[in-house]
This record gives structure tokens, sequence and C-alpha cells, in this order.
């Protein structure tokens, strides 16, 4: 193995043998001896896969439940062996699969303490003369002596935490279950994954979040159906881990339940976007809004307003706050209104809620809450609310 | 190459931190809400030597055709107990830190070797009453005592190879919990625990101290409590009939620690 490689993984592959009827007792094993082979089948979790890490690198795996992911994570940590392959870790590795491996509700946190860090490798000396950083940095300095049966959930975890980070590994794996928890939990995680990466340790990161992907993963692999299917830089993983929902995705459904109310005097009778999947080279995109009259009204105010995945508004606007004179309408008219947006979004799902108004803009006609939705791709995401394009140029004074 | 060493030291000592924390978590969980807590230790053989006292003794008058006859069946309580324990325990050990093991990849003996360590303190304990017995009954104690330790390695090498071998089948086979109850009854019968020897016809007795168990428990007789204890040597004239028993252990022995090594690697996924 090179020196400068971490992880070689060669022509890995696991069956799982799965009996049908688990033969776990006497009986079984004695009525099935008679019995042809048959009774089992075999499931091909990890066909063939082969990848490098090097020290220092910051690698990703990705793929979606049932892909064979968790399989190979078990495999790297030793706790599952290849059915065939090789796989080599250089220096010792510690897995984080889960947080608290070990904990016993029925031992003190103290104690907890002490047999979860003779888990991670340190004796009960090393452990002793970090513990009060452990406890500080955990916040439970008065519970210590507690059972933890007694504590919450949030204090176990940040116990299991607080502890979990001292581990001293050549390489980490970790498992994006260490990523939960509140806001601020996950606060810490991230300057932890942020640390090591200044660190430069070797960090295996397993995840379905993929701007996490992105931020912290120098390279990264992808394993769908149990197969090692791309292999590269982190952005092209993630970018071709998102385009796999895509089929799913390409409809404009809006959501049922947003909502709808208004007088009715216009109704709104379908929003069609153009093209129904923004892509990074789609400069701008259309909102169709078709409408029909039922009563007469005078100068309505039709509006739109544009929100993300997880509710934040993103833009807006309407006729009135664009100065617009709509004209007057009568019952039995029909038409449509176009809004042409510029494609300033990053990645990810955004629901487009439509109205119409009275002229005074208090009085709804029709109000349709999450209306449609659309899907942006983009490989050039900020972590900010927008992204339009801005063109930068770099000058050199000679 | 010149790794090698380390890490082979790195791995004893990982072993070595992880066994001293599940032996002593073993060992804090054990009596937990119990209000006599570690006293059970003592009162549980305490109070089963009291029972077959009353019954084997003072009931139906065996006569165990030696001196100090409490110690004798006191010592026999506590040798066979801590077989017990050791085996019966570990039959269930490994399964019973599934949930570890499907997290972490550590050395697998090291639980097996934390549940025998914790009946060996256990064992440790009893001797203190063995020992207070002793003095109650003025026992003589003669240098044949020192065949106490050897004795004890060959019953702790035994009975934890034991729980190596069930342990390991335990994972595949969920039966052997149930079978080793009753193979343990039946062993506690065939093995002179509760009876004197003297009642067993010497043909019968012959056999029966080919078992090593049998073989141990008489010896420490010998070594702690009597001279007069029956031994193997009784019963047998070739002092090549002595190393069966040992060869029996070592048999079982090296079986059951293959038997665990070439499964240990396979205990996640199996469980």
């Amino acid at each position: 193995m090179n020196d400068d490689l971490a992880i070689k993984v060669s022509n890995v592959s696991k069956d799982f043998v799965l009996p049908h009827e688990k033969r776990t007792s006497v009986k079984s094993a004695f009525t099935s001896m008679f019995k042809k082979r048959g009774g089992s089948e075999q499931q091909h979790a990890l066909k063939n896969i082969s990848f490098e890490i090097k020290k220092g690198e910051f690698f990703g795996i990705v793929g979606r439940n049932g892909s064979g992911k968790s399989t190979m994570l078990k495999i790297l940590a030793g706790i599952y062996q290849p059915t065939r392959g090789t796989v080599k870790v250089e220096g010792k590795l510690v897995p984080f699969i889960e947080l608290g491996v070990g904990f016993n509700p029925e031992l003190t946190g103290r104690e907890n303490v002490f047999l979860n860090g003779a888990l991670l490798g340190f004796s009960k000396k090393e452990v002793e003369a970090m513990y009060d950083d452990i406890v500080r940095f955990a916040e439970l300095e008065r519970f210590m002596d507690q059972k933890l049966k007694n504590y919450s959930s949030g204090m176990q975890v940040r116990l299991a935490f607080s502890l979990a980070i001292r581990a001293d590994a050549d390489v980490l794996l970790v498992d994006e279950v260490l990523a939960v928890g509140d806001a601020d939990f996950q606060r810490k995680c991230f300057d932890y994954f942020r640390k090591l990466k200044r660190e430069h340790k070797t960090v295996i990161f397993v995840s379905h979040d993929m701007s996490a992907v992105r931020e912290y993963c120098d390279r990264a692999i992808f394993i769908e159906k149990s197969e090692l299917i791309m292999e590269g830089s982190s952005n092209k993983i993630a970018t071709a881990y998102t385009k796999m929902f895509t089929p799913k995705d390409e409809n404009n459904d809006g959501n049922p339940e947003g909502g709808r109310w208004g007088d009715g005097a216009m109704e709104q009778t379908k929003v069609t976007i153009t093209p129904k999947v923004c892509k990074q080279e789609d400069k701008d995109f259309t909102i169709r809004v078709d409408y029909k009259v039922t009563a007469e009204v005078n100068n309505p105010v039709f509006g739109i307003l544009l929100k993300n995945a997880t509710g934040g508004h993103i833009l807006g606007t309407n006729t009135k706050l664009k100065l617009m004179d709509t004209g007057s309408y009568k019952a039995g008219d029909k038409g449509a209104i176009e809004w042409k947006v510029p494609n300033i979004f990053n990645d990810g799902e955004y629901f487009v809620t439509v109205a119409i108004s009275h002229e005074d803009s208090v009085t709804q006609h029709d109000w349709i809450e999450d209306a449609a939705r659309f899907r942006v791709y983009r490989e050039d995401n900020t972590p900010f609310l927008v992204n339009p394009f801005i063109d930068t140029t770099i000058k050199k004074e000679k | 190459m010149a790794k090698t060493p380390k890490k082979l030291i790195d791995r004893y000592n990982y072993s070595l931190i992880l066994l001293r924390q599940l032996v002593k978590t073993d060992f804090k969980l054990r009596y937990q809400g119990s209000v006599l807590g570690y006293l059970w230790s003592l009162l549980r053989p305490l109070a089963i030597f009291s029972i077959m006292y009353v019954v084997f003794v003072r009931f139906l008058r065996f006569n165990y055709g030696v001196p100090h006859s409490t110690v004798y069946l006191l010592l026999g309580i506590v040798l066979w107990n801590f077989f017990t324990e050791v085996t019966s325990t570990g039959v269930s050990a490994i399964v019973g830190k599934g949930d570890l093991l499907r997290k972490i990849n550590f050395p697998k003996y090291v639980i097996i070797l934390a549940v025998s360590f914790s009946a060996l303190i256990n064992l440790a304990l009893n001797f203190v009453v063995i020992g207070v017995f002793m003095v109650a009954n003025h026992v003589d104690v003669g240098p044949r005592i020192l065949w106490t330790i050897p004795l004890l390695v060959e019953l702790f090498t035994l009975a934890l190879a034991f729980a190596f071998l069930l342990s390991a089948v335990f994972v595949k086979l969920r039966d052997m919990s149930y079978i080793w109850e009753v193979v343990l009854q039946a062993a506690f019968y065939a093995t002179p625990i509760f009876y004197p020897l003297v009642l067993v016809p010497a043909n019968y007795a012959k056999i029966m101290m080919l078992n090593p168990i049998a073989q141990i428990v008489q010896d420490l007789r010998y070594a702690i409590v009597t001279p007069q204890s029956p031994t193997i040597d009784t019963y047998w004239n070739s002092p090549y009939i002595r190393l069966v028993p040992i060869a029996i252990v070592l048999v079982i022995t090296i079986t059951s620690v293959q038997y665990f090594r070439k499964n240990a690697k396979n205990f996640a996924e199996d469980i």
C-alpha cells in the first residue's frame, strides 16, 4: 500500500445469506438438514467495490437508503467481514456509527464516560485527565453522579458527543446520524467537522445531505444498487446524486394542503411553469397563471410569492407594487398573466403562491397558497438565499 | 514491518482497557437495586449450603467419611457454583452484547473474559467464607494447600473454554441455553458435590473421577480440607490416569478457542 493512502478497498463484495426462516432452533436445524438447500437466498449488498482514500482526505460516501452504503461503512469499521475482496486501513480507525456506544442507563454519567472512553480506546488515566473538559463541554457538571436513565435525550447526546470528539484516531468514520439534534447541536457538529478538516484528519463521511457533502468533502463516491457507480469531486457526486431524484420531481404540482381563499370574483384556473425544471443554463423561466372572471372587477391586483422548501419567502411582487394598471374585467372573460422570473435560485425546490386581489389589495378574489412547485438544479450553489449571476473578473497589475 | 509489534501492543492494550471497564460495569450492575448488594455473593452459596446441610447431613444423615464435612460440602458447592456461573452467564454473553457488536469492532473474547473475571471475583469472596469456616472447624492446613493454585487454574480454564464454545454456538443456535441448563443439572448429579463418594459403587466412581470437574473438586478438597478426601488416585493405581482429565480439559479448550476464533468475526452479522 502506498504511504500516502489511508484506506484501500479492493474488489469488496458482500453477500448476506437470508434464510427464509431464520434457523435458530434445533428442530428447524434438524428438519432442514434433510431438506435440499433453497431455504435461503443470497442478497448482494455490495458488488465488487474498489476505491482509495488518501491521508488527510475528507471523503464522502453517498447513496440512497438500501444502496449498500451502510454495509460499506460497517465493513470499513471492521464490524462486518467482506465476502470477497480486502480492506486495508492504515492507522487507528474510530467509527461513529452511533453516538454513545455502550452507554448503560443504569450507570451514572461518570461511569458511562469511563466505559464509553474505554470503547474509544482510552485508559482510565487518559479519561481522568480529560474528564473535566468532557464534562464542561457537555455542560453537565451537576449531573455526573446521576444515573444516565435520568438524563434527557439531549443531555445524553451532549455527553456522548463531548466524548466522541476526544477520539484520537488516524481515520474517523462519521455517519450522518451524528448531525441530528437541535440547531445548536448541529452547529457544534459542523464546527467539529471544520476542525477535523483544518487538522487534515482522514474522515469518511456518509450522508444524504448534499450541501454538507459539498461543503466538507474533497472527494466522494456514489453507491447505488450495491455498486459503485461514480467517483470524483464532491461537487460532481452531489450533483449526480441530486439529479437521480429528477424523474420523480419533474412535475409542478403544488401543495394541495396549501389552502385557498377569496370571494371568487376572479378565479385562477391553472398555473404553468416553463421550463418544468430549471437548470443552471436557464437564464429565466415563466410562470403563467390562467384566470376566468365571474363578476365585474376593476383594476385587480395580480401577485406571486416564491418560497423555498423550508417555507422561507424568497421573493414576490404584484401589479400594484409594479405600479401597473390592470384594467377592467367582465363576467365570462378569460385570460392569463405571465411572470418572467430570472433564475437567481440556488439548487432546491420552490413553491409558488399566486393571488388575485381587489384593487385595495386587502380583499382577496382568489389566493392559492403553494399552487405550484418547481425544481432548480445548480452546481454553483451558495449558502445564501438567492444566487444571481455575478459577473466576476480578476485583474492583476503587471 | 517495524510497526507490527507496536500494533500488537496497541491491540492488547485496548483489550485490557476494555476488559477492565467491562468487569467493573458488570460488577456494578450485578446487584443494582438489591438491598444487600454484594453481600449476595456470599449469602447465595451460604444459603444453598445450609439447605444441603440440613437435607443431606441432618435428615438423610450422609456420612462423608472425612473430618470437617461442613467445609468439605461448602467447598464443593462454591466450586460448582463458580463453574455454573461462568458457563451459564457465558452462553448468552455474546448475544447480550449484540447491540454493541453491531456498532463498534473490538476483540470479542474480551466479553467472555469479562464475564468469567467477574465470576472469579465472586469466587475469591467465597473463599473468604471458606477461610472463616476452616478456622472455625480447626482445619489442618498443610503444604498440600499449594495445589489450590494449579487446580483453580484448571477449573477456570475449563469453565472459560465452555463459555467460549457455548457463547459462539448460542449465536447460531438459541436452544443452547436450554440444552446447557439440562446438561448442568445432569453434571451436578454426576459430580460428587453433595453426596459422599463412598456411596457410589467403586466401578462407577472410577469412571466418575475421569470427569475433570469431579477430579478438580476432589483434589481441591484434598488440598484444602483433608488429606482423607478420596481423589482420582484413590480409584486408579496408574499415575498416567491422572493425565486423562487434564487431557480432556486441553482438548475442550483448544476446540472451543478454535471454534470461537473462527466464528468471532461474523458475530455482528449472525446475531
